[in-house]
């Protein structure tokens, strides 16, 4: 059972990056144009190099 | 903010078509670009309305044709919203944005980005969202340690894991639950029972009941169902007030639609002014294909009026020194100065339209669905928690503990969980699937009103017409005679001219060789062919003895004792009207026309769509006279219409429904806009609607289901942590689920 003190502060940890990811997309208004967002993935355009 | 950066440098870039820098240093050298660019002077932010995008193909399309034009530094399409904003300099003007839009195959109308300003930062919205997120990862850590102590976990072990679950759980149900404590305060201030009062109760009682227990180290704790509730009633909150936003959103959008300015004549030179500060007596310009800004006298020009949008007549009127007109006419040929008797909130347009606004606050308020539920549910709850509180203290001799935890239990057990989703997650599917094929929900009841109509009542001009004509018996006249014509006709933008000489280019006619055309702005066109005088224009300046009791122009050649000839034409008919009436007649609606246009114009259309109950010649009032009779029959009206004459209709019947080129006057009484041209969308709205109300009832039958099945077991004290996780997460997944299944 002494394995518990170390998987739950690891998940926690874990879960707590998820969140950080979240709060950090939210803010950065990624959740503005869910719909433009999938759809961008399909166009060709910058595929041969990133956008400058 | 991120993303801003590599917007403003794709925007730079793209001033070089298509992206692809042939050597390395061009790609370096934006930077000194980007620079001067942020120096540069306040650009022009320009918002355009894009009901037709959809794909990954129109991005790249539109924000291609966009970049195009010099001067545009980032453009950017918004699927959700099908919208495209622009960052341009100052001298790229809106016009040229929606030209460019109309090349790329897309219809595009302009919007005031002052007024959408405040959807943008949807912050509301945006907070929603961060709590949901933050329940959400609670939930997740919290079932976790949950689950451990349902299999088993004993003693210090499930008091520890009690404990970290409450380090998670409380800050969390005080972070997501303020929205619920919020409200519910406010309803408990005026003294209302909502729906919040409930809920903020099993969330304060849950925690607490739990943190007491998790202290003397006790066996259940409601941890999981504290933040799993926050969680399934933000989620309904959410996509409630995503579909509210949407709506507002949209409202806001129409208004943008039309951005109001005027050109003002102060001695000789025209400035460009914003309606409000117009004032009476003023010089305006109207230029042919505008619309009057305001009210006011011709002082100078000729030129033809389309009054449709206010009356509903589709012939073009004569206009010339002295014609009173209105605001919201539209101006055919000629350039017209006009002076200003009455601007903004005396214009006989805002007049009409604060009628509708106080029509509007006359309408009874539709009780929605959820709000009928709400009002049966929650004091049920209440008197169900209390009473299991009573009566267990009463069996126990008083053993407070016990009753709490029983009280909780039917109190977390009852929450309307589902409840709060039911609406919700089925307004969003129906309103989600809506937009994609055009229609716009103003109003979240709406759905509901739509899903009891049994009667369809259309205008003609703009709603199942466009009010573009079409000629007619172009294959009548001699090809010389039809030659001449597109001569004449192509000089020219107004609608019939215009109508005609598409007609003729696309039956493969060149122009015959006429010279000397010139537009004589009221009349027609004129020219000399062969030496002699030809005329395209009104029937008694070519000449003409009769006059046709349909739309016709004239042509006169010139040659000695032949009459001139007589080009017909219709109404166009908006593309889907046709399928339109199909699918009504199919689902068994009494479908009916009426008009403010002549006898014969009705007649005909009438007769194309199989339509058999039509009035012509409708005034306004009359329109909404018909429209409340059929309401006192007990007849459940939608309204389609688009003009001024339409809005006391519109605003009288039980559901409207306007297209976005109606007046805005009309758009604001109406329910529901059809964003694209196609008129089709109409018969699957009314389709939608029944259905998802139907998925409505069935969801509040599953609540309903789960709550007597999982109630008894509370109320008897037999339900656990775990059942009541169950009962929570089943209902609100099958509610959703069920949603999701509208098609």
């Amino acid at each position: 059972m002494e394995i518990l003190g170390l998987l739950i502060p690891v998940s926690l940890f874990l879960g707590g990056i998820g969140l950080l990811a979240f709060v950090w997309a939210m803010r950065s208004r990624q959740f503005d144009d869910p719909d433009g967002d999938a759809n961008r993935i399909l166009t060709k355009d910058w595929d041969d190099r990133p956008r400058p | 903010m991120a993303l801003a950066e590599p917007d403003l440098e794709r925007g730079l870039d793209g001033a070089s078509p298509v992206g692809l820098s042939a050597c390395p240093a061009c790609v370096a050298a934006p930077s000194a670009e980007r620079i001067a660019a942020m120096a540069a002077p306040a650009d022009a932010r320009i918002m355009l309305s894009l009901p037709a995008a959809h794909c990954a193909a129109c991005i790249s399309t539109l924000e291609q044709a966009a970049q195009t034009v010099p001067g545009v530094r980032s453009a950017r399409l918004n699927l959700t919203l099908k919208r495209l904003s622009v960052e341009a300099a100052p001298e790229v003007t809106p016009a040229q944005m929606i030209e460019v839009c109309r090349k790329a195959g897309y219809e595009a109308h302009e919007l005031d980005p002052g007024l959408l300003s405040a959807t943008e930062t949807d912050r509301q919205g945006r907070e929603l969202l961060m709590r949901l997120g933050v329940a959400f990862f609670a939930m997740m850590n919290v079932m976790l340690l949950s689950v451990a102590v349902w299999s088993g976990a004993e003693g210090v072990t499930r008091d520890m894991f009690h404990w970290i679950s409450a380090a998670i759980a409380l800050p969390t149900v005080v972070f997501a639950g303020q929205p619920f404590f919020r409200s519910a305060w406010a309803s408990l201030k005026v003294g209302r029972l909502g729906m919040d009062v409930p809920i903020s109760l099993a969330l304060i009682l849950a925690s607490s009941i739990s943190l007491f227990e998790t202290i003397y180290s006790g066996h259940h704790a409601y941890f999981d169902a504290a933040v799993m509730l926050s969680f399934f009633l933000l989620l309904g909150r959410y996509l409630d007030h995503r579909t509210r936003a949407v709506a507002r959103s949209a409202a806001q959008e129409l208004a943008a639609l039309e951005v109001p300015r005027a050109i003002v004549v102060t001695d000789g030179s025209e400035v460009t002014k914003p309606i409000s500060e117009v004032l009476a007596g003023d010089l305006v310009l109207v230029r042919p294909g505008g619309r009057m800004p305001v009210d006011g006298v011709v002082v100078a020009g000729t030129s033809e009026l389309d009054r449709s949008l206010l009356t509903g007549e589709s012939l073009p009127v004569w206009a010339g020194e002295g014609t009173q007109v209105s605001a919201g006419e539209v101006n055919l040929t000629g350039p017209l100065t006009l002076r200003v008797t009455a601007a903004g909130r005396d214009s006989s347009l805002h007049r009409m339209a604060d009628l509708v606004a106080v029509a509007e606050s006359a309408k009874t308020r539709y009780t929605s669905l959820a709000d009928r539920a709400a009002s049966a549910y929650s004091p049920l709850v209440h008197l169900l928690s209390f009473s299991a509180f009573g009566f267990w203290m009463w069996q126990t001799g008083g053993d407070l503990r016990y009753a709490v935890n029983i009280s909780a239990a039917v109190l977390i057990i009852t929450c309307p969980c589902a409840l709060g989703l039911a609406v919700p997650a089925v307004v969003t599917a129906a309103s989600g699937r809506l937009f994609r094929k055009g229609l716009l929900i103003k109003q979240g009841t709406a759905l509901e009103r739509l899903a009891k109509v049994d009667t369809v009542v259309f205008d003609k001009t703009g709603t199942l017409t466009l009010g573009q004509p079409e000629v007619t018996n172009l294959a009548e006249h001699p090809k010389v005679a039809r030659e001449v014509a597109l001569a004449l006709a192509g000089a020219s933008s107004h609608p019939l001219a215009l109508a005609l000489s598409e007609a003729a280019r696309a039956e493969g006619l060149r122009p015959a060789r006429v010279e000397e055309i010139r537009e004589v702005p009221g009349y027609g066109i004129e020219g000399l062919w062969k030496g002699r005088k030809v005329r395209l224009g009104r029937a008694e300046w070519c000449g003409a003895a009769e006059t046709l009791p349909v739309t016709a122009t004239w042509l006169c050649t010139g040659d000695d004792g032949a009459a001139p000839r007589a080009f017909t034409f219709a109404d166009r008919l908006r593309p889907g009207a046709v399928e339109v009436m199909a699918a009504l007649k199919a689902q068994k609606m009494r479908v009916i026309l009426l008009s403010g246009d002549s006898q014969g114009a009705v007649a005909a259309l009438a007769a194309r769509l199989g339509i058999e109950e039509w009035t012509a010649g409708c005034l306004p009032a009359e329109k909404a006279a018909r429209v409340a009779a059929l309401k006192a029959e007990g007849a459940h009206v939608l309204m389609v219409g688009d003009g001024l004459n339409d809005t006391a209709a519109l605003t009288a019947a039980d559901v409207s429904i306007s297209p976005a080129t109606a007046l805005d006057a009309a758009r604001t009484a109406s329910d529901i806009v059809l964003l694209g041209q196609d008129m089709a969308p109409v018969a699957d709205a009314l389709r939608i609607s029944r259905q998802s109300t139907r998925r409505m009832v069935e969801n509040f039958m599953i609540s309903g289901g789960y709550n007597v099945i999982a109630v008894p077991l509370a109320l008897i004290g037999a339900a656990t942590p775990l059942a009541a996780a169950l009962a929570m997460s089943l209902s609100s997944i099958t509610v959703s689920l069920n949603a999701l299944r509208l098609k």
